[in-house]
């Protein structure tokens, strides 16, 4: 693995352009990698990062620009060709099979096999390279261990380690640290600046803007499919970096204190708890109030938020809805009872991609026997304009959308649905910085109109910026309750590191 | 209307227009019933099929529910039962087997509708084979015939009973809540579970009406041959799977339509006639409709495909 030559860069596009089905989604657009940089790339939803990307990567072609690799051009027509370059793509969906042990998946389809001529494997070999990766990679692990039974960060290490198996050069990561707690992202940190003194470049795409700061050496802003702008993260500061990507200034509206003439309980939780996910969860949520569920990544604040709705109902402990307890066994009894669940999972669990935004709409709120488009006509088109849901029509699908929008029509399900109190499970993972704003507005509006909400979330600042009352959880235990005004980033972390109050 | 459901109607109007141009038989009103006549018991199986697919499962059963009710029809109407009790209680059999299939899966959590239908496809069909003895049971009464071999004013009533359900399975999928829950539980069984959707209890009840689908066809093959035949419906759930998709639904659910199944299911019977039209062995219709199934769904992957660019 040797460094470059110093002249040319690494990486040049030059006046890339792609369209899909006539719409522009890069026009023009020029990017540039140096060797052993980490270069961050951001931009809002659909502003064509991941397309970019993919055309960097061979899993797509541009429609007209440049691609120059080390100085020469080069045009990879599928991803195999770009990871003989030695380009790889570390992706958001994680492409690891997990049946399959963590050598053989870091070798996939690339198996050193023996030289008769016969394709055998040759796994001692196998094995001995892949720990020795993941040893670089300052992970000890057995690589004989099944995927599935790896957390996420650990399979992420495992990509890496494959894209470092092909001899990368350059590796593409989509918003690596959605899916980690705190300390697994810390370590992904180490890793890339171990892959940087390396002279790996990295292009790394992301929403969380703490993390441009922290890790990129410079940042390119794309909007609309136009390279707003490329700098040294240096020279960029945060409020600049935020306009170039919305276009606009952000309105960024200042936490509204509530009253605190104290309105009734909506939700009230006594000594909730399920097997060994969590035990001995009490508190209440009045009227008007937003509570956060603070805690690493398997503390157990999914979980509570899933029995509470009826998913996996708990075992024990009861709950009380606007002073009457009710028995939750199933979804269907929650929402009955006035309450609504934002999964954590748009994808998997929130909406039904392939149907209609109207239809995703009314799911939860429309049951009598026979349908009346014209009432749910009406409905989603209230709801469009209200929630300023971004698409085409009430009758184009759902998945179209994008994160920060698709959020905003599992909203608009359980505002028809006449929801009282709201579950939120990571209310903006995968939204945008434009649209995260505006569904903390929502969130706060639906506090205003009287909803009691309860919401968990992963990102500190969000949880700082959102919650009247932080209840923080370790291991499947309520660790403490914050204030707003006595919360602090080191005080929630402490608690839900096991420290006390 | 869009291309997913215009092109299997393309396909069969293709298909009519060359067959039209090469056999002077095809194109005459008495072809053409027969065609439909004999489409109806694959379109009536369809209909349940569709339901099953569009919540992404499968029903391997409905030819030996076919069988089993056939049978038992026609053992109740040699007994002297009267039709109109033979028949409601062939039409209870058939859903209450199609129920236990659904059960099988949302009760005993199977892990997938392959497996229960797949056992009720061997148990249905020993049953009809147990209780008929193997025999083939004939000559039934002219009453019960009606249903296969009547007509009303010229139509045979096999075509006005496909009609009926087509109409009815319309104004159900599209027009209705459970049949909605049925394309969400397809489109996304986890979201939809979460929206409140009773999602066991709509599976129960598409397995259910696929079993009744099953009772139906068997109504009007039985009626139709005049006899209760152990071995009627041998490999019909394959036939029946295979108008569903021809008919745009697709195997991952979520998706398909009435129209579209009713069109596959004329688009096998019309390629069956028009390959006997023009003296093609039994032999090798099998090949060419095994053909048409690839090619079907390759066209419809290429359109996808093609709908996807047209996206983002």
């Amino acid at each position: 693995m040797t460094a470059a030559p110093a002249p040319p860069p690494l990486l040049r596009l030059e006046g890339i352009s792609k369209s899909f089905g006539g719409a522009p989604v890069l026009s023009g657009v020029a990017f540039e990698v140096r060797t052993g940089e980490v270069h961050a790339l951001v931009g809002e939803n659909g502003a064509g990062k991941s397309t970019l990307m993919n055309i960097v990567s061979g899993v797509l072609q541009p429609d007209a620009g440049r691609m120059e690799w080390a100085g020469v051009p080069v045009a990879p027509h599928n991803p195999r060709a770009a990871q003989d370059l030695g380009i790889s793509f570390v992706h958001q969906e994680l492409a690891l099979v997990p049946q399959l042990s963590i050598a053989e998946n870091v070798f996939l389809g690339r198996h050193p096999s023996r030289r008769i001529g016969l394709p055998l494997v040759k796994w001692g070999e196998l094995r001995e390279r892949a720990k020795a990766l993941l040893a670089e990679l300052g992970h000890d692990v057995d690589p004989r261990t099944l995927v599935e039974q790896l957390s996420i960060g650990e399979q992420q290490l495992v990509e890496i380690a494959r894209a470092l198996a092909c001899v990368s050069r350059l590796i593409v990561m989509d918003e690596p640290t959605a899916p980690l707690s705190e300390r697994e992202t810390e370590r992904l940190f180490e890793v890339i600046g171990r892959l940087r003194s390396r002279g790996v470049s990295i292009v790394y795409i992301t929403h969380r803007l703490k993390e441009v700061y922290s890790l990129a050496d410079r940042v390119t802003v794309l909007r609309d499919g136009l390279r707003i702008v490329t700098a040294p993260v240096s020279e960029m500061p945060h409020d600049l970096l935020v306009r170039h990507m919305v276009g606009r200034e952000l309105s960024e509206e200042a936490a509204g204190p509530h009253d605190s003439a104290r309105p009734e309980v909506m939700l009230r939780v006594d000594g909730l708890a399920r097997g060994r996910d969590f035990r001995d969860i009490g508190f209440a949520v009045r009227r008007g109030e937003i509570v956060a569920l603070a805690g690493l990544v398997g503390a157990g604040r999914s979980e509570v938020l899933e029995s509470l709705f009826g998913v996996s109902p708990a075992g024990g402990g009861r709950i009380h809805l606007a002073g009457r307890e009710v028995k939750i066994r199933t979804p269907a009894d929650a929402i009955r009872a006035g309450m609504a669940l934002v999964p954590d999972d748009r994808k998997a669990k929130g909406l039904m991609l392939g149907a209609s935004v109207r239809t995703n709409m009314v799911l939860a709120s429309e049951r009598r026997f026979v349908i009346r488009c014209r009432n749910e006509a009406a409905a989603a088109a209230r709801m469009i304009g209200e929630l300023r849901v971004r698409t085409r029509g009430a009758e184009r699908p759902a998945g179209e959308l994008s994160g920060g929008n698709q959020q905003k029509v599992v909203l608009a399900k359980w505002l028809l649905a006449d929801a009282r109190v709201f579950l939120l499970d990571e209310p903006t993972r995968g939204v945008d910085v434009g649209a995260k704003s505006e569904i903390y507005a929502l969130i706060r509006a639906l506090a205003r109109r009287g909803a009691a909400i309860l919401f968990a979330s992963s990102e500190l600042d969000e949880v700082l910026r959102l919650a009247d009352r932080i209840l923080v959880m370790h291991r499947g235990r309520i660790a403490g309750e914050l204030t707003r005004a006595e919360a602090t980033e080191e005080g929630i972390m402490r608690l839900a590191t096991g420290g006390s109050e | 209307m869009s291309l997913r459901r215009l092109g299997p109607l393309l396909g069969l109007a293709i298909l009519c227009l060359a067959l039209s141009l090469s056999s002077e038989h095809f194109l005459t009103v008495d072809n053409l019933l027969n065609v439909f006549r004999q489409s109806a018991v694959n379109a009536l199986l369809g209909l349940g099929q569709l339901a099953v697919i569009i919540t992404a499962g499968i029903d391997l059963s409905v030819g030996s529910i076919l069988g089993f009710c056939c049978v038992l029809v026609a053992l109740m109407l040699k007994a002297g039962t009267p039709p109109w009790l033979a028949i409601p209680a062939a039409l209870a059999a058939g859903t209450a087997l199609g129920m236990v299939n659904g059960l099988l899966l949302t009760r005993l959590r199977l892990p997938h509708p392959f497996i229960p239908t797949l056992g009720m496809m061997n148990v249905a069909r020993g049953l009809a084979l147990v209780m008929s003895g193997g025999f083939a049971i004939s000559e039934l009464p002219g009453p019960f015939r009606f249903w296969g071999a009547g007509a009303i004013a010229y139509v045979p009533v096999p075509i006005l009973v496909v009609v009926l359900f087509c109409v009815l399975f319309h104004l159900f999928l599209t027009r209705t809540t459970p049949g909605r829950d049925i394309y969400a539980i397809g489109g996304n069984k986890q979201a939809a579970l979460l929206s409140g959707v009773p999602v066991n209890q709509r599976l129960d009840m598409v397995y259910g009406m696929s079993g009744f689908m099953s009772a139906v066809a068997a109504i009007v093959l039985a009626g139709r041959m005049n006899s209760g035949f152990p071995l009627a419906g041998m490999g019909a759930e394959l036939d029946s799977i295979a108008a569903v998709i021809i008919g745009g639904a697709s195997f991952f659910g979520g998706v398909g339509g009435v129209g579209g199944t009713l069109v596959g299911a004329l688009i096998i019977g019309v390629l069956r006639n028009g390959l006997n039209l023009l003296d093609v062995s039994a032999y090798w219709q099998t090949v060419v409709i095994g053909a048409v199934i690839v090619i079907a769904v390759w066209v419809d992957v290429l359109r996808q495909r093609a709908a996807a660019r047209g996206g983002r």
